[in-house]
């Protein structure tokens, strides 16, 4: 085990829209937990908020025009220095919200490989159970994350239910161990070009550009013709 | 450091007399837009090139040559010329006719356009959007370089003694600006060649637009075509002056909330704080503009936006009025007094007849006869060098 010197950077995004907010209050319970886990065992974590609720109009901007504006600049920052996220929605008409998905939509492809995250969602029933598993582990598939394998799903029935906090439990400890162990750390060392980037993607971190490509020897006067026949 | 406007040739709605111009309108109002560029001062105008509504301008050497007719000082260039679906024969034949016409007084930028249909109506295919970018550069390269080409690329039918004429003005071939957003591969083909690259500059920050920019200086250097402050950088701007601040965002408003691309999207605000554009009081366009240069270094050439979005043209001629009478002048004063004496002059067919022939005179290529056979073969000039000659019988 790797007993870090620098806190765990924890990202939580929660996408709830009320105040107080269900969804909001899953995702603080699980980064609470996880904070209290590492303490156990001899680190500490440090938690940034992205509360899309306040990102509400720069995210549909972001989806219309490409315009990121500052809170998401910062959001987006946040999320690429994280070392673990915590991502919460609420479930609308069978669905991650809108607002929760359309975040996601807008993050560079690249930005969130090999990290781990823990899926949370709140609904008023719990017939909307499965969402978590069947909706949203999917789209963070598409973005490469690491994804623990408790789902933590409250719908309103959940709440006073020990079971519910066994779950957070499993989650927390699932992420803690992946955040120890520097999966994403290492993937991202060792095998971050085998993955597909453009030039300014990862929020604009990601700026090597390889010289030897084809395209580049086209730029500089070679020639896109394959060879007639194998040498 | 040139100063001028780029227009996209857009025909929009004007969303205060909801009025849109005719084709004829909107070209006629581009003709009086550039011929007051040079009256205000401007040194620069450039037109887009499109292949479909609500654009005009599909056909930029005829708009340009004249333009070229009607001015005297102005250099006309494009914004972009698209290197995807032309055919680069084409582009080095029509770019060429231009330069004799504006007796040099013109280049070209080239991109590879935003719109994807347009690819097929030209037997072109998106997805090679950038492999076809590159080679077809490569081969107007050569065009205006060598007065006979032999050719084989990927895209375009092979080439076999081959001359493109005319042969470009004092056999200077026109100043060529690569025009790139994101793309690495853009700016290491100007850089290979010693070209201008060219940064669009209007819906991402000064920081985004300076990634490529440096990219590019380091490359200029290492193919060893100068330092990195010799390299040519151009980048674009768009800004909306009046006399008072609150007037600029008054009247701007209306033609921002609407514009074709960002419109109903960011306000004008976040729009304003977030990219280069700027609204407001001559000082605070020349304090924006300012602030590229304390980013990039010296520069040669700074574009506006300025005929956009349904502005009638009365409103463009009077922002003219006051970028030509009350911006550029500081912005010339500003920039003379920080430029670095090392950084590269901006590109004209004067500097680059100097470069190649130094005070000697420039090469006039005079063609020989048509030998009949509709091809011209070896050495279609008179001071070509000589084919193969063998002994007559």
């Amino acid at each position: 085990m790797n007993t870090p010197k620098e806190p765990f950077r924890l990202a939580v995004v929660s996408a709830g829209t009320s105040d107080p907010s269900s969804t909001r209050m899953l995702a603080d319970r699980i980064a609470s937990r996880i904070g209290a886990l590492a303490q156990e065992r001899g680190g500490a974590v440090a938690v940034d908020v992205v509360d899309l609720r306040g990102l509400a109009t720069e995210i549909t901007t972001a989806i219309v025009s490409q315009h990121m504006g500052p809170k998401m600049t910062r959001a987006i920052e946040v999320l690429g220095r994280a070392d673990g996220i915590v991502a919460s929605a609420p479930v609308y008409k069978a669905a991650p919200s809108g607002l929760f998905s359309s975040f996601f939509h807008v993050l560079d492809n690249d930005l969130l490989i090999a990290k781990p995250v823990i899926l949370a969602a709140t609904a008023g029933t719990a017939r909307h159970a499965l969402v978590v598993d069947e909706q949203m582990r999917s789209l963070f598939a598409y973005l490469r994350t690491m994804t623990v394998p408790t789902s933590v799903f409250a719908a309103t029935e959940d709440w006073n239910a020990s079971e519910l906090g066994e779950r957070i439990g499993r989650a927390a400890i699932e992420l803690l161990l992946l955040m120890e162990s520097g999966f994403a750390e290492q993937v991202r060392s060792e095998s971050w070009k085998s993955y597909q980037h453009e030039f300014g993607s990862a929020g604009g971190t990601e700026l090597d550009i390889d010289l030897s490509s084809d395209l580049m020897r086209l730029a500089t006067g070679g020639s896109a013709l394959k060879p007639k026949r194998p040498e | 450091m040139q100063f001028g406007i780029f227009s996209v040739s857009d025909i929009t709605r004007d969303p205060i007399s909801g009025e849109t111009p005719s084709e004829a309108e909107r070209i006629e109002a581009i003709v009086k837009i550039a011929v007051k560029a040079e009256e205000v001062g401007l040194d620069v105008f450039a037109i887009g090139e499109h292949h479909n509504p609500p654009f005009f301008s599909s056909s930029p050497t005829t708009l340009l040559a004249h333009i070229a007719a009607l001015t005297e000082r102005l250099i006309l260039t494009t914004a972009t010329t698209l290197i995807t679906t032309n055919d680069p024969v084409r582009i080095a034949e029509e770019y060429a006719m231009l330069q004799h016409l504006a007796k040099g007084r013109m280049d070209l930028m080239l991109g590879r356009g935003n719109t994807a249909p347009v690819y097929p109506w030209f037997g072109q295919d998106i997805r090679q959007g950038l492999p076809l970018a590159l080679e077809h550069y490569n081969l107007l390269h050569r065009l205006w370089r060598e007065d006979v080409v032999d050719w084989e690329g990927q895209f375009r039918t092979p080439l076999q003694g081959f001359t493109s004429t005319p042969r470009p003005l004092d056999d200077v071939p026109p100043f060529v600006w690569h025009g790139s957003i994101r793309t690495p591969e853009i700016a290491e083909q100007a850089a290979f060649y010693g070209n201008g690259y060219f940064a669009n500059h209007i819906f991402w920050p000064t920081s985004h637009s300076k990634r490529l920019i440096d990219f590019y200086r380091q490359r200029f250097e290492h193919y060893g075509h100068g330092t990195r402050k010799q390299a040519v950088v151009g980048i674009g701007g768009q800004a909306y002056i009046a006399k008072r601040s609150q007037d600029a965002v008054k009247e701007f408003r209306p033609y921002f909330d609407e514009a074709p691309v960002y419109g109903h999207g960011p306000t004008l605000e976040e729009f304003t704080q977030g990219t280069p554009l700027s609204v407001g009081s001559p000082q605070e366009v020349i304090d924006k503009t300012l602030t590229f240069h304390d980013a990039l270094g010296d520069y040669q050439r700074q574009m506006f936006l300025i005929d956009h979005a349904g502005m009638p043209l009365g409103m463009v001629l009077d922002q003219l009025e006051l970028l030509g009478g009350e911006v550029v002048p500081v912005l010339r004063k500003e920039l003379a007094a920080r430029r670095d004496p090392e950084s590269a002059e901006a590109p004209t067919h004067a500097g680059l007849v100097k470069a190649k022939y130094g005070d000697g005179p420039a090469r006039q290529p005079r063609p020989n006869a048509n030998r009949g056979d509709n091809v011209t073969g070896a050495s279609p000039y008179q001071d070509s060098e000589p084919a193969a000659e063998y002994p007559e019988i």
